[in-house]
């Protein structure tokens, strides 16, 4: 697990009035390397006892081939695929996609709509992990409680495979 | 003739295995415990050896290998050859769930004296009368099973393939098979003639024993259910191995049932 900080409350957002909202910002580092390939990605919910409430999004290589794409590469998101990855059918609409560039990857969920749904109020972790081909694996988590009562970033800090990951809580 | 030759060398094996805990290990490792994907395949190095997993000693006899597939059935090695320390063989997992690989060895030792002399033989319990002469003295029979097994899991686990035979020593998961990692403990259930044993050592061993300058083994011991757990030191492969003998054996002339189970369990990192 990375250095944790919380600012509370930090960022004001537009939030809705309805339901509460997670927006998550996923840091892809650049990676001086001679053989890069975008990082497997996988950004999911987990309860206190690491079971899945939400699948949010994975990233793979979407090129069909004879072994099914990157699918049969899945597996090295070895936490991910583990904890209920391997549940899925893929691909999972709105959920799976292909690898994303080096950069600020910003994703935005909706309680009440696919893929987070309803999340009961109580605490979790929106989990990331990042696995590259010939490259390293990192597991960032960021514990949060569930509805924010006040919009709230929390933030952690990645230290080779993830840069930083933020989590903006709307109420 | 070579063949032949193998097998009765791991039979010796096979016999030898229970008296020293020191003796050579026997050992299948897959490239792969978890896989996915449209056509997923692992290959397997079977042998026997004293360093963990480095085959330097004798290869195991493919004849000796049954694989059982996440339906229960058994399924055909592929593109199995054996060479001077090891062979290899495929496995094509055209299902999802949790295949068994296994190599079971098993049969009768028997030494005797012939007009004074020491003699020895081995082989299936079918052939002992014929074998040992009329006029033998001090005639003393044995019987050994000992299995060999890893595990490698398409998707999600399933247990269809771990049901036990019911014969000598076995194991089934309490933790998965193929789920093991670092900071997790991994607890399994001995089982002797299918019902869970106590008291009995169970020793794991991580690979890459050449790389260092000691087994660094790890023992535990079986609790009144069978029942047993490691705290892995690191990630890696690990051969554990937990043997017995009793007087239990099937064959009435066999005064003693040596039985010996050996794993590869794969521990990712966290």
């Amino acid at each position: 697990m990375r250095r944790l900080t919380l600012t509370l409350p930090a960022v004001l957002l537009a939030a809705p009035v309805a339901a509460a909202d997670l927006h998550v910002t996923v840091q892809i580092p650049q990676l001086n390397v001679a053989e890069y390939h975008r990082p497997y990605t996988a950004v999911w919910v987990e309860r206190e006892d690491h079971s899945v409430a939400a699948q949010l999004a994975v990233w793979y290589a979407q090129k069909e081939s004879k072994e099914g794409a990157g699918t049969k590469w899945l597996p090295e998101l070895r936490q991910w695929w583990r904890r209920g990855g391997r549940d899925l059918q893929m691909p999972v609409d709105g959920v799976s996609g292909a690898t994303r560039p080096a950069g600020e990857q910003s994703l935005s969920y909706h309680e009440g709509k696919a893929p987070l749904g309803q999340l009961p109020a109580g605490k979790y972790e929106l989990v990331v992990e990042a696995a590259r081909e010939v490259g390293g694996r990192e597991v960032v988590r960021v514990p949060f409680n569930w509805p924010a009562s006040a919009p709230q970033q929390l933030t952690a800090q990645g230290s080779s495979e993830l840069g930083t990951v933020k989590v903006d809580l709307a109420p | 003739m070579m063949k032949q030759t193998l097998k009765w060398s791991v039979w010796a094996l096979a016999m030898a295995l229970p008296l020293a805990a020191q003796a050579h290990k026997m050992w299948l490792v897959p490239s792969a415990t978890n896989v996915s994907g449209a056509d997923p395949w692992v290959t397997v190095d079977a042998a026997v050896s004293n360093d963990l997993f480095y085959p330097d000693h004798m290869p195991v006899a493919l004849d000796r290998v049954a694989i059982t597939a996440p339906d229960g059935q058994t399924v055909k090695a592929e593109n199995a050859l054996t060479g001077q320390y090891r062979s290899v063989f495929d496995v094509h997992l055209t299902q999802q769930g949790t295949y068994k690989v296994a190599a079971v060895n098993g049969g009768l030792f028997a030494s005797y004296e012939q007009d004074g002399q020491k003699k020895r033989w081995r082989g299936e319990p079918a052939d002992l009368a014929k074998n040992i002469p009329a006029g033998a003295k001090n005639v003393d029979v044995s019987e050994s099973i000992s299995r060999v097994e890893t595990f490698v899991t398409n998707g999600k686990p399933n247990d269809a393939a771990l049901k036990p035979s019911g014969k000598g020593l076995e194991l089934v998961p309490v933790t998965s098979f193929t789920d093991l990692v670092t900071g997790e403990a991994g607890t399994f259930q001995l089982l002797l003639d299918g019902k869970p044993v106590s008291g009995i050592k169970v020793t794991a061993i991580a690979g890459e024993t050449r790389y260092r300058n000691a087994q660094d083994e790890v023992d535990v011991t079986t609790d009144k259910d069978g029942k047993f757990t490691f705290n892995w030191p690191h990630a890696g492969m690990y051969w554990i191995n937990a043997s017995t003998q009793d007087s239990k054996s099937s064959i009435k002339q066999a005064k003693v049932r040596r039985l010996s189970y050996s794993a590869t369990l794969e521990v990712l990192p966290q």
